[in-house]
């Protein structure tokens, strides 16, 4: 298990180097000049000459790099080109909020998603499980911040059922704070739940069909029980599939974010973009893909806990 | 990590332009069809179908109302709606064409030579397209786009390298699952060459996927875009149906229709892509219908209340009067729906087992053996149903049970010990776990008694070490070992009736002896009926008392076992005889020998196959 342990970990930190350097080439080597953008046009080449020695673009890309990944190593991830305040602080400012909304959603997928697929694997066919199978089709496909707009429309608009925008503290008000942040969790987590509910389904009824599960059956076992052997052979491909969804729900955050006008990384994100601000791009980036990582991490551990044969790889 | 969205796709039932007629003839592929059509059509002739000049601004067309001039009357700055929706239909879809051609571009060939190659290059691949899927797309693109001035092109180059992996995994998988075919295999052995292989016979299997898998894609990417402009990222002046959502969203209070637009555009095509790709997916995989309960339930009565000259010839016959018996089936029929309707395996049988009597169910691969201890357990699989006059077990009519009632036989009653011994234990389980389970549940033992009685019971069946056994999981045991294991939980119940379908067929000749056995010394011990079904005479004639032959689902003959081997009434016994006592007793010899006079034979074993792959193919949909 130690081993196994290690193993995962060094792999993802193998990970995070490479997407850290790849996303920095992308970053620094297309760029012809940062300090235009973060200047304007109307910038005299004197204020650009002096802009790039203080952000130290003037320098040899490689030396960039390692400096930006020795400062990496130590926790630092550089200042802004726009404010000049530290990146990570900035994003430490923001990051809760996002979290606190995937985190939402992936609950919501998790049970909802859960549910339904189980309903519709142990009775393929009926129409919970047609119902499960349409959504996933249609719900699955369709973007995040589309699904946001309709809600927002619906809901907030026509409704008035939830405020429109605006994201409450939870410090200020816990009732407030859900209130912000259910459409938009629900928005995300629409099409993860018909998604995570069908391969649910589709594992539950593979299972199904395995000779160990006649066997158990001709053992007398009663009906709940049988539905513990299903459960526990299709928990990984369903575990599998949550941590996908991860990723996808941190994408999409950033769109639905700026339609509800929470204040997470997807707003900061966009205007670190918009004003070439890469010191702030590269550490949003570095700093998702450090929860991908942990998040894989826990599900390795989760599925060799789940999956006996897993634990021996 | 896998994704199991894109994996393992079976292209078994493609059949060129027969699918596309198939899937034509669906409601939901003939509209979903037909909306792209359309959609395809208003961006190719956008230039003379917009009545205007997308970016022209007549400002007192400003949120105008729609009239005959402006049909969808003018968005915030006093442009026509309709002609920025129209160009925003080219838009989108060049973006999606884009996208798709970069990621087939990129994902299939290394796909190919991951699948292919195996090796290094796999694992090269593999862990790259791993890696770009655990990188949120859209910061990603947020930097692009920071770098590229917003260039809508280069864009949806890298949605196009996001999309990749999905292209990658499907064709490696697709590959792997063909690589070892043996057309494949003739091919290397005749010297093509390796290009030459993956362009000319593996490529083939991966065309229905990968379009499949780009109606999907070209959704995903539409919305993708339409997020950008949305965030004003890659518009430029270009009319896209993302930036008019952002401006219909921004005065979504006062003129909705300008944010209802865009919308629906946006949502019907990325609707009418996914809908195409699953009915597509759907059309091409091969699936046997699986009948829900109810209708299983219906179908059952249906043919239980047929007049009874329809079903009431029967093969086989009775020895003991029913109540006295351990067993009886009378004019049994076992039927599986298939594609093509339901295909009856078993056709009326009748054979009964008295209390301590061993009875050999013998037939080659198809007969129906199999199905008739299925029917006896009432464990047919999903897509499959029976009916019988009367089964009779332990001197009960167990036909007029209801389901947990008939359920509660299993584990009193009936052990049953399954043919394939590596495949019938729950590979999430301990050992332990598997055989104290029905004991403390349905023998209400405590913990400690059943562990008692599980130990015993491994002990019993020859486990050396049984304590070490109790802890360890199914892929840990050798497969005589696990089939002593499910010897152990089979009559752990102590049950009257040991069902057990082909014990020995799956291990080693060494154990075979063994096993039969201890199965011998078991049923005396505790004078259990024995139903063994085997297709090998040696085992009949080592143990059994009484023998059934079957025959395409019917009974051939039924005979003491010494009667059947000095002289056997039916040709096709001493046939069968013949070619097991030869040596010749493996059982492709059987098949090959009898394969051609059992036509209908293969009809069953046609529907048994389709049964199984049937949950299989279900599976196997094609999903994003």
């Amino acid at each position: 298990m130690l081993t196994f342990t290690l193993k995962r970990l060094v792999s993802g930190a193998i990970l995070l180097f490479a997407v850290a350097t790849a996303t920095f080439l992308l970053a620094y080597a297309a760029i012809p000049d940062p300090t235009l953008g973060l200047l304007g046009s109307a910038a005299t080449p004197e204020a650009q000459a002096a802009l790039a020695q203080k952000i130290g673009t003037d320098r040899p890309l490689l030396v960039q790099y390692f400096e930006w990944l020795t400062n990496l190593l130590r926790g630092d991830f550089g200042t802004s080109w726009k404010n000049f305040q530290p990146v990570g602080k900035q994003i430490a400012l923001k990051l809760p909020v996002t979290l606190s909304v995937v985190t939402v959603s992936i609950l919501l997928s998790a049970i909802l998603g859960g549910t339904l697929g189980v309903l519709a694997g142990l009775r393929p066919n009926t129409w919970i499980d047609k119902v499960v199978k349409a959504g996933a089709v249609i719900l699955f496909a369709l973007p995040g911040f589309w699904v946001a707009l309709v809600l927002v429309m619906t809901f907030a608009v026509q409704l008035k059922w939830f405020p429109a925008v605006g994201y409450v503290q939870p410090g200020e008000s816990i009732p407030g704070w859900l209130q912000s942040i259910t459409l938009p969790a629900i928005a995300l987590a629409l099409g993860a739940i018909v998604m995570i509910a069908e391969q649910l389904r589709n594992a539950i009824i593979q299972a199904d069909s395995q000779d160990y599960m006649r066997t158990l059956r001709s053992r007398g076992l009663p009906p709940w029980r049988i539905v513990v052997h299903l459960l526990r052979n299709s928990a990984p491909a369903s575990l599998t599939i949550l941590a996908l969804m991860f990723v996808g729900l941190l994408s999409g955050a950033i769109i639905v974010e700026q339609i509800f006008a929470l204040p997470g990384i997807g707003p900061l994100t966009q205007s670190s973009s918009q004003n070439g601000d890469i010191p702030m791009l590269l550490g949003i980036t570095v700093i998702t893909v450090i929860f991908v990582v942990i998040i894989n991490f826990l599900l390795d551990i989760l599925l060799g806990w789940v999956n006996p044969k897993a634990r021996v790889k | 990590m896998t994704s199991p969205l894109t994996d393992n796709i079976d292209t078994r039932g493609v059949r060129r332009g027969s699918a596309f007629l198939r899937l034509l003839r669906r409601p939901a592929g003939a509209i979903s069809f037909g909306v792209l059509v359309l959609v395809v059509l208003v961006a190719v002739f956008a230039q003379w179908l917009a009545p205007h000049d997308p970016n022209f601004v007549d400002l007192s067309l400003s949120r105008a109302l729609p009239s005959p001039e402006h049909p969808l009357g003018g968005d915030t700055t006093g442009r026509d709606v309709l002609s920025r929706l129209i160009w925003g239909t080219q838009i989108t879809l060049w973006g999606a064409m884009l996208a798709i051609v970069v990621a087939v571009g990129l994902g299939v060939p290394s796909g190919l030579a991951a699948g292919y190659l195996g090796g290094a290059t796999d694992r090269i691949g593999t862990w790259v397209s791993d890696a770009l899927q655990s990188v949120p797309g859209m910061i990603i693109l947020l930097i692009v786009a920071a770098n590229s001035g917003n260039s809508f092109n280069i864009l949806m180059v890298t949605i196009g390298v996001f999309m990749a992996p999905g292209y990658f995994r499907l064709t490696r998988s697709t590959v792997l699952s063909v690589r070892n075919e043996a057309y494949v295999d003739a091919a290397r052995v005749s010297g093509l060459s390796n290009t030459r292989i993956m362009g000319r016979h593996i490529i083939r299997q991966v065309y229905a996927p990968i379009i499949i898998q780009s109606a999907l894609t070209a959704g995903m990417a539409m919305g993708m875009q339409a997020g950008l402009q949305f965030l004003g990222i890659g518009g430029g002046t270009t009319p896209g149906w993302g930036a008019m959502m952002n401006e219909g969203f921004r005065v979504m209070r006062t003129d909705p229709l300008l944010l209802l637009w865009p919308s629906l555009a946006l949502g019907i095509t990325i609707a009418a892509l996914a809908v195409l790709g699953s009915t597509l997916a759907d059309v091409i995989s091969v699936k046997t219908p699986v009948l829900s309960r109810s209708r299983r339930r219906s179908l059952s009565a249906e043919s239980t209340t047929r007049p009874a000259n329809a079903t009431s010839t029967t093969t086989g016959s009775i020895s003991h009067v029913a109540v006295e018996s351990a067993v009886q089936l009378e004019n049994l029929r076992v039927n599986y729906a298939t594609a093509s309707g339901p295909v009856e395996v078993v056709h009326g049988i009748t054979l009964d087992v008295a209390p301590g009597e061993v009875l050999g169910i013998v037939g080659e691969s198809g007969s129906g053996k199999s199905q008739t201890v299925f029917s006896m357990l009432d464990l047919l699989p999903k897509s499959g149903s029976y009916t019988a006059d009367a089964i009779w077990i332990g001197g009960q009519n167990v036909t007029a049970l209801g389901r947990t009632e008939r359920a509660r036989l299993l584990g009193h009653e009936i052990g049953y010990v399954p043919q394939e011994p590596m495949t019938n234990l729950d590979p999430s389980f301990t050992i332990g776990h598997q055989l104290t389970e029905p004991l403390r549940s349905v023998h209400r033992m405590s913990r400690t008694e059943a562990k008692a009685r599980a130990l015993a019971m491994l002990e019993r069946v020859g486990i050396a070490n049984p304590t070490a056994v109790m802890r360890s999981y199914p892929h840990e045991l050798s497969g005589g070992m696990a089939q002593r294991v499910l010897i152990a939980g089979a009559i752990s119940g102590k049950p009257s009736v040991l069902v057990a379908d082909e014990p020995t067929t799956a291990l080693d000749v060494t154990v075979q002896a063994e096993v039969l056995e201890l199965l011998r010394e078991l049923q005396r011990e505790y004078r259990m009926a024995l139903i063994i079904v085997t297709h090998n005479f040696g085992v009949v004639a080592d143990i059994c008392d009484r023998v059934v032959v079957m025959r395409g689902g019917s009974i051939e003959e039924i005979g003491e076992a010494a009667q059947i081997f000095s002289a056997p009434r039916s040709e096709y016994t001493r046939e069968l005889i013949a070619a097991s006592l030869d040596g010749a007793e493996s059982r492709a010899e059987l098949d090959r020998l009898h394969a051609a006079a059992a036509s209908s034979a293969a009809a069953d074993h046609e529907a048994r196959s389709a049964a199984d792959a049937a949950a299989e193919a279900e599976l196997k949909e094609v999903r994003a």
